[in-house]
């Protein structure tokens, strides 16, 4: 099987500064891969990077996508090969309505009003995309974006923060329609025949761990200090740094070779 | 109160590039959709026409001779620019009270001739309770590259009355143009005022005043600018808050591909309880050119609210590398985020201005 994602001794720097260092990930199609890590860790570079943001720049390894090497291919060119990014914190345009972006992303009219309405986002259709905003309805308005996309690889940069929890149960499960663990309303195909025929993947930055609570993930890694310090079942990984933190867990991780205090 | 007059020009025989110099800036010479008609080409007067009852669209010199009172109302706002000569060129519209003119009135200042020079001094009553909307077209012929416009306008809005006046400019390379313009608007009175100016003028130099001088007057008031290399643009508003309740919002969008904009508005609070809020927002689209956004506020007693905004440089890296993420490419991108900027929402802007304001954003956008 052809690997979605493959990191090779990826190291990235901004500006002059180097802020991932030999990263290595492999993520297969149908997989779903979750990021911890402290604040300033690089989790939101690692995104950009894959991504193609000129601000990020490598300065050693490659980044294939389907076996491609797409490491000096321009953002758009990525996104067209299927890659998708929901930002963390993403910049408004004046002017610009959500309606007219997504209808960019998708041409069919009645889907997008059927997943304005799925996102509780109708009335948000006419106004202009992120102006004024709160913390939960940019989430919602990125994840609308993303499924008019339709991306075979999804990043999702933090989609928990800001969201309340009766949203958090709505992004959990549009986040599951996007990497194929749920047929969406629209979709024709039954529980069943989605998960069979997965092959989307999905890589998701969660500093909270809610996420988890509704989106099955099937790996887990440590970003620590720009590397890739452990990797290991997301929930135990999870409940480890919840119990120890960041600190011990990557100390027992340097002690024993490997994460062992789950 | 209708004329055609006959004239050494031909509708039917006007080349058909000059045809769509003059659709470019608002005017159909069918006169299909339109409530009135004023065309003007250089210093002649070529046609007045009025399709509504209680609507009145004359030659200004024709007003004179018709309405003696028309002389208190020249100079009223403007004393210095009051027109001595009684066949002063220019138009006179006027709407009777109480009456609604469905559709938009549309009058052209155009210059045909290479070297003219073109000056007018136009008249706009819009009595009691009445409303009216009123789109004026400037531009230049096809051949032509030099020439002069100096357009003087007074309006006044009576009690109650509505007018959105669109002012669409579109000059030859080497035209200079200053209009000036005043506008009286009285209690509960609603003054919507558009100005678009796409294209090259060697100088343009405008900066009307608006004085809402009635209470609960309001006005609403959007320009748009775009500077090619070689032109200077020098535009702004100026608005008098001088009766209580009064509320002005003045907004500019100024976008430079090479050339030089000074963008001005000014509020002054003259009472106690009005409000006024401006924004200026300027974008460079190539490190060349030059934008001054100078946003004026003056209080002229406490308690009123004013306030302003103002941006201006580069189109946001962040933006365009947003847009990208989901699949359009650099030019697309540019031209969404350009096209949004512009996007202030004009009323009843004519399609071959909007297909024109598209085309110029796409060339814009296409050669940053």
């Amino acid at each position: 099987m052809q690997p979605l994602l493959v990191l090779e001794d990826l190291s990235v720097a901004v500006g002059e500064r180097l802020v991932l260092r030999d990263i290595n990930l492999v993520i297969n199609p149908g997989e779903t891969h979750v990021l911890f890590g402290p604040n300033g860790s690089g989790k939101t570079t690692l995104l950009g990077t894959i991504m193609g943001f000129s601000r990020y720049r490598v300065v050693k390894g490659r980044i294939l996508f389907r076996g491609e090497d797409i490491t000096s291919l321009p953002v758009d060119q990525r996104a067209v090969k299927g890659i998708g990014l929901a930002f963390q914190r993403p910049p408004s345009l004046r002017g610009v309505l959500l309606r007219d972006l997504v209808r960019r992303l998708k041409q069919d009219g009645v889907a997008l009003e059927r997943m304005a309405e799925e996102l509780k986002l109708s009335e948000f259709l006419d106004r202009e995309v992120n102006y004024g905003f709160s913390g939960g309805e940019l989430k919602r308005s990125e994840l609308l974006q993303l499924l008019a996309q339709n991306p075979s690889l999804v990043m999702l940069d933090e989609p928990e923060s800001g969201v309340d929890v009766e949203n958090m149960a709505l992004i959990g499960k549009v986040v599951n329609y996007l990497l194929e663990k749920e047929p969406a309303p629209w979709d024709p195909r039954s529980l069943r025949e989605v998960r069979r025929s997965r092959t989307k993947g999905g890589l998701i930055i969660t500093h909270t761990g809610y996420i988890l609570n509704y989106v099955e993930a099937d790996v887990g890694h440590v970003l620590f200090q720009g590397k890739l310090c452990c990797s290991g079942n997301p929930r135990e990984l999870f409940s480890c740094i919840q119990k120890v933190g960041y600190t011990e867990c990557i100390r027992c991780m340097n002690l024993n070779g490997g994460c062992f205090c789950v | 109160m209708s004329k055609e007059l006959t004239s050494s020009l031909d509708l039917a025989s006007l080349p058909p590039e000059e045809k769509e110099c003059l659709l470019r800036v608002g005017i159909e010479l069918s006169g299909e959709g339109r409530g009135g008609t004023y065309l003007q080409f250089d210093q002649e007067v070529f046609q007045y026409q009025s399709w509504q009852e209680g609507l009145e669209v004359l030659s200004l010199a024709q007003a004179r001779r018709l309405y003696p009172w028309v002389e208190d109302y020249l100079g009223r706002l403007l004393p210095e620019a009051r027109p001595e000569d009684p066949e002063a060129r220019g138009y006179f519209v006027r709407v009777l009270p109480g009456v609604e003119v469905h559709h938009p009135v549309q009058s052209s200042l155009f210059i045909a001739r290479e070297g003219t020079r073109q000056e007018v001094h136009n008249l706009v009553i819009v009595e009691e309770g009445a409303s009216l909307k009123l789109i004026t077209g400037c531009a230049s012929g096809a051949c032509v590259r030099r020439g002069q416009h100096i357009g003087i306008t007074e309006t006044f809005i009576k009690r109650g009355g509505k007018l959105t006046f669109t002012m669409i400019h579109r000059w030859g390379e080497e035209v200079e143009s200053t209009p000036q313009g005043a506008v009286w608007v009285e209690e509960g009175g609603t003054y919507i005022y558009n100005y678009i100016c796409l294209s090259g003028a060697k100088k343009l130099v405008t900066n009307p005043s608006t004085y809402l001088a009635g209470a609960g007057a309001v006005v609403r008031s959007q320009s748009i600018l775009l500077a090619p290399p070689g032109t200077s643009m020098d535009v702004g508003s100026r608005v008098y808050l001088r009766a209580s309740d009064t509320k002005a919002e003045l907004i500019s969008r100024a976008i430079t591909t090479g050339g030089e904009i000074v963008s001005r508005g000014l509020l002054v609070g003259e009472v106690a309880g009005v409000r006024g809020h401006l924004e200026c927002h300027g974008l460079m689209l190539t490190p060349q050119g030059r934008i001054l956004a100078v946003p004026e506020l003056e209080a002229r007693t406490a308690n009123v609210e004013l306030s302003h905004e103002a941006a201006v440089g580069k189109v946001a890296e962040e933006a365009v590398e947003y847009l990208m993420a989901r699949g359009l490419d650099e030019e697309e991108a540019l031209a969404v985020i350009v096209r949004g900027f512009l996007n202030v929402r004009i009323e009843g802007l004519p399609p071959a201005l909007q297909e024109e304001i598209d085309r110029i954003i796409k060339v814009s956008a296409a050669g940053v």
